[in-house]
């Protein structure tokens, strides 16, 4: 009785469940003006909250005198690490457990860290006094490379835990070491690279850079002394993490803290931390008795918050004459800044770079990586990807381009020849992952046809011909790449952030008339979730998703979650969704079976009702069966329709993709177009096309903008060279290429 | 700090307000005024989430002093819509998938309107050049400039059809 009629197909496209190009709901507010983001709030007596911030990378601070700026008219307080001290809240503790300065306690260990917090009435009044604070330093030496911040005499940064021998992550051997995380056989390792026909080596460098979403990171703190409840609305990817990481460290009991993340101007993973603005702001609130606002502008954003990538990854790699890679090595030293404040789960500290064998059958691998304290800013976060897999893409895909000069072999086809084959999924890998599925050659040959790989070859030698005869200046370059990533992190098993479990959440209740709300662990940022997300139950629960409203961000009624980061919601909350919805259905099964009169048994589902089977015309929809839950009185079932449901994945999930890129670059001025982006994606089951399509753009120009020009650097003193969107580039319209998607869908074999 | 006295025409209606001759025009219109669609997203002119059209030209006014714009009729993001419902510029950002964080949106509607006043029917390149002012982290732009010249077909249909 499934046949496709007519009839039923219409049906199908009524609900626009998955695999629909819905457009948005968010978009209605968002292009009339009518977003709701942090700076929008406007509290009555609300202050301001600015930072004095230090302009030196190492210095010793000799004193703060505040007393020209608290004259100020206005200004109602300047907060200093003397303030929060008798609070034990000078300090905070980082994701990555270690701790950073939330003001800063005798000395300064990065430009732009804080230094004061000064409260006012006015955001102009609060600029002002920040400028009338008088702060004496003491040049420090600097160290800003990490290797030199290895050496024997390297000065000491963090004074704070100079004798600990003993780290978050394990044994520490130097003053400036943080951890030694390794994965794989380290033996076997070294006697396949010795015993090998060829072994490729590069030393490769990701260098620093930063998410810089176009909104700054900021809060508004509401501290109500009446009832004891404090409010906090601010760029929150992991509002929950946030309100239980303000009751341990602030001592208010977690139901007195109410978190909200309102529409968040984009994340990039720079908004996963918890910074010092937002405890200044919080204690600023508890202090006053007001609301206090707390936004950074931009170059306070690009110098302070969390910066992305900063990883040196040595390589070596071993193959057999004809092109069979036998051995990987990968040791990275990874610049982690003054403070460990990457925000990784607990158990991993270079996140998951171990996926750095990527999309292929190797049979022995090892990997190390070491942190390391620099005179730079804290952070080390997934920018448009989960922990740490960009760094392992990129390194494993160089990797194979240096063995492909090596071995004189065509760079497609060594990828090719050893690929994991799509058999052999389930796939243990040599770094200890277990890739649920895939089917690399498939997407491979699907890619190299569609831009004609053996004709843009054939271009391109023909090219370097015509250069050395002396006929041109430019040269074309074809850059290609299959990447294998890690997402949806994770099971509960092996991950957690500060000891909470990796799980993510859906609570879905159902109205008499049909409609629905669904509340979620998860907070978008733009990826679309109250579009997404109620696709993904009308496919489940057979109502139409332009009737089911989904909310997310405030921790006073969205069920427990970890939050939108690393690439997880849609596999870990997703999954919620669809595991609460299919609870909703068992339910409205035996309603609809009392209603029909049948034993459940004999009722099918069918798209959005309950069908008698083998008596079509007898039927009840979701609507119907919605509305018989809050008016019959059915034997053994409570009223209502609703349901819960927290999902602990069993595995992380791997999607992959190939992407070619080619170029022409004169060789002389360096001026490059790029002639051609194509983006083969298969990331499973496809929710929404028309989103899928506009993340994978958005993560092309992120690509684009690294690749080109995009860099935090720092001079020898520590200056951070890139702090204004002047010097920081975010590719505009004008230079950004234009893109080919495509996809195939090889569904995850995790259930 | 002694205030002023400013008088604007904001989205057609207008306003008189206090305000100090240092605030800038982004702090008048969304602290003042409580018109919070434009945005910022930088202090040095770069971004164009503060964009708004100022007696007929796109301005960024993150870099404006209030004071520079008394007396001047200016158009936010507010004042895109007509009584009938979305203009067709945000239709087609809705209908192209234009947007994904909605932070550099009302920037670049406000542009592409002016944009599309100041030229009704733009290449791609056009498009891509007139709109290089407004930064989005978020698209790739791909869908941004799909939507701006879906909506210059459109308005210039209904143009001719009103014709």
């Amino acid at each position: 009785m499934n046949d496709m009629t007519p009839e039923r197909e219409e049906r199908i496209a009524k609900l626009k469940g998955l695999g629909c190009s819905r457009k948005r709901v968010e978009d209605a507010r968002f292009t009339q003006g009518k977003g709701n983001y942090v700076d929008d709030l406007k509290l009555p007596g609300t202050l301001f909250g600015d930072f004095v911030r230090s302009p030196h990378a190492h210095a010793r601070i000799r004193s703060i005198n505040a007393d020209a700026a608290k004259a100020l008219p206005g200004v109602l307080a300047v907060l200093t690490a003397a303030d929060l001290a008798p609070l034990n809240l000078h300090w905070m503790p980082t994701l990555a457990g270690d701790k950073q300065m939330v003001l800063a306690d005798g000395k300064v260990l990065f430009q732009g860290q804080e230094v004061a917090f000064v409260v006012a009435t006015d955001r102009y009044v609060a600029a002002d006094a920040v400028e009338l604070v008088e702060v004496d330093y003491e040049d420090l030496p600097v160290v800003v490379d990490p290797f030199e911040a290895l050496k024997e005499g390297a000065p000491v940064l963090r004074e704070d835990i100079a004798g600990q021998t003993e780290g978050a992550h394990g044994p520490r051997r130097h003053h400036n070491h943080i951890f030694t995380w390794e994965a794989g056989d380290h033996a076997a390792t070294e006697a396949a690279l010795a015993e090998a026909e060829v072994v490729a080596e590069e030393m490769i460098y990701y260098h620093r850079t930063h998410p810089c979403p176009l909104e700054t990171c900021g809060c508004v703190a509401s501290m109500d002394k009446v009832n004891g409840k404090l409010t906090v609305w601010g760029t929150f990817q992991a509002p929950h993490a946030v309100r239980t990481v303000a009751s341990l460290i602030s001592g208010i009991d977690e139901h007195n803290i109410r978190i909200i993340s309102p529409d968040i101007g984009g994340g990039f993973g720079n908004k996963v931390g918890v910074y010092p603005g937002y405890i200044c702001a919080i204690v600023a609130s508890i202090v006053t008795g007001q609301p206090v606002k707390w936004v950074e502008d931009r170059m306070e954003n690009l110098m302070a918050t969390a910066f992305a990538r900063d990883y040196w990854m040595k390589g070596r790699i071993a193959a057999t004459r004809d092109g069979r890679i036998t051995a990987l090595d990968a040791h990275v030293t990874a610049d982690h800044g003054a403070f460990d404040a990457c925000a990784d789960p607990t158990k991993f500290p270079a996140g998951f770079f171990h996926i750095c064998t990527g999309s292929y059958d190797i049979p022995v691998a090892h990997c190390a990586v070491e942190g390391v304290y620099t005179n730079k800013a804290p952070g080390g976060v997934a920018y448009r990807c989960s922990f740490r897999v960009t760094e392992a893409a990129y390194f494993i895909e160089r990797m194979i381009e240096v063995l492909a000069l090596k071995l004189g072999m065509d760079a497609a086809e060594l990828r090719a020849k050893n690929f994991i084959r799509k058999e052999q999924f389930p796939y243990p890998s040599a770094l200890g992952w277990e890739y649920d599925s895939g089917d690399y050659h498939t997407a491979w040959e699907k890619a190299l046809k569609a831009v004609d790989y053996a004709g843009l070859r054939r271009e391109q030698a023909e090219r370097l011909e015509a250069f050395r005869r002396g006929e041109t200046r430019r040269l074309i370059g074809i850059g290609l790449t299959h990447f294998t990533e890690i997402v949806g992190a994770g099971p509960v098993k092996n991950c957690d952030i500060l000891g909470l479990g990796m799980f993510d959440s859906c609570e879905i209740r159902i109205h008499p008339t049909g409609s629905a709300i669904a509340r979620l662990g998860t907070i978008s940022q733009g990826q679309g979730h109250a579009t997404t997300f109620a696709q993904i139950l009308a496919s489940e629960i057979g109502l139409p998703a332009d009737k089911i409203t989904v909310e997310e961000g405030d921790t006073d009624t969205a069920p427990y979650g970890l939050g939108t980061y690393g690439s997880r919601s849609t596999p870990v909350a997703g999954a919620a969704t669809a595991m609460a919805g299919r609870k909703i259905r068992a339910k409205a099964q035996m309603i609809a079976a009392w209603l029909l009169e049948v034993h459940e048994g004999d009722l099918e589902w069918d798209v959005d009702r309950f069908v008698v089977k083998g008596a079509p015309e007898r039927f009840k929809t979701m609507a119907e069966i919605a509305f018989a839950s809050y008016n019959q009185a059915i034997p053994g079932l409570e009223p209502g329709l609703e349901a819960v449901s927290y999902y602990d994945p069993p595995n992380m999930t791997y999607p992959f993709g190939a992407y070619i890129c080619v170029m022409e670059i004169d060789v002389d001025t360096g001026e490059h177009e790029v002639r051609q982006v194509y983006a083969l994606d298969d990331c499973g089951t496809r929710i929404n096309p028309m989103v899928i399509e506009g993340q994978v753009h958005g993560g092309l120009t992120e690509a684009y903008a690294i690749a080109m020009a995009q860099e935090i650097a720092y001079d020898d003193l520590g200056n951070v060279k890139n702090s204004t969107l002047m010097d920081f580039f975010l590719p505009t319209a004008w230079e950004t290429p234009h893109y080919t998607t495509d996809h195939t869908e090889t569904p995850s074999r995790t259930r | 700090m002694a205030k002023m006295h400013l008088k604007l025409t904001v989205n057609g209606t207008e306003h008189e307000c206090l305000a100090e001759p240092r605030e800038l025009l982004i702090h008048v219109l969304r602290e003042r005024l409580n018109l919070t669609g434009p945005h910022i997203g930088c202090e040095t002119s770069h971004c164009g989430a503060c964009t708004v059209d100022i007696d007929g030209q796109s301005v960024k006014a993150c870099t404006v002093l209030a004071a520079q714009a008394q007396g001047a009729a200016i158009t936010t993001i507010e004042g895109i819509a007509g009584p009938g419902g979305m203009h067709s510029i945000q239709e087609m950002f809705r209908e192209h998938h234009g947007l994904q964080c909605g932070f550099c949106t009302p920037g670049m509607i406000t542009r592409a309107w002016r944009l599309l006043q100041e030229n009704p029917s733009p290449t791609e390149e056009e498009v891509r050049f007139g709109m290089a002012g407004n930064l989005c982290r978020c698209t790739g732009y791909q869908n941004i400039v799909k939507a701006v010249l879906a909506a210059a077909a459109e308005l210039n249909a209904a143009k001719e059809a009103a014709q």
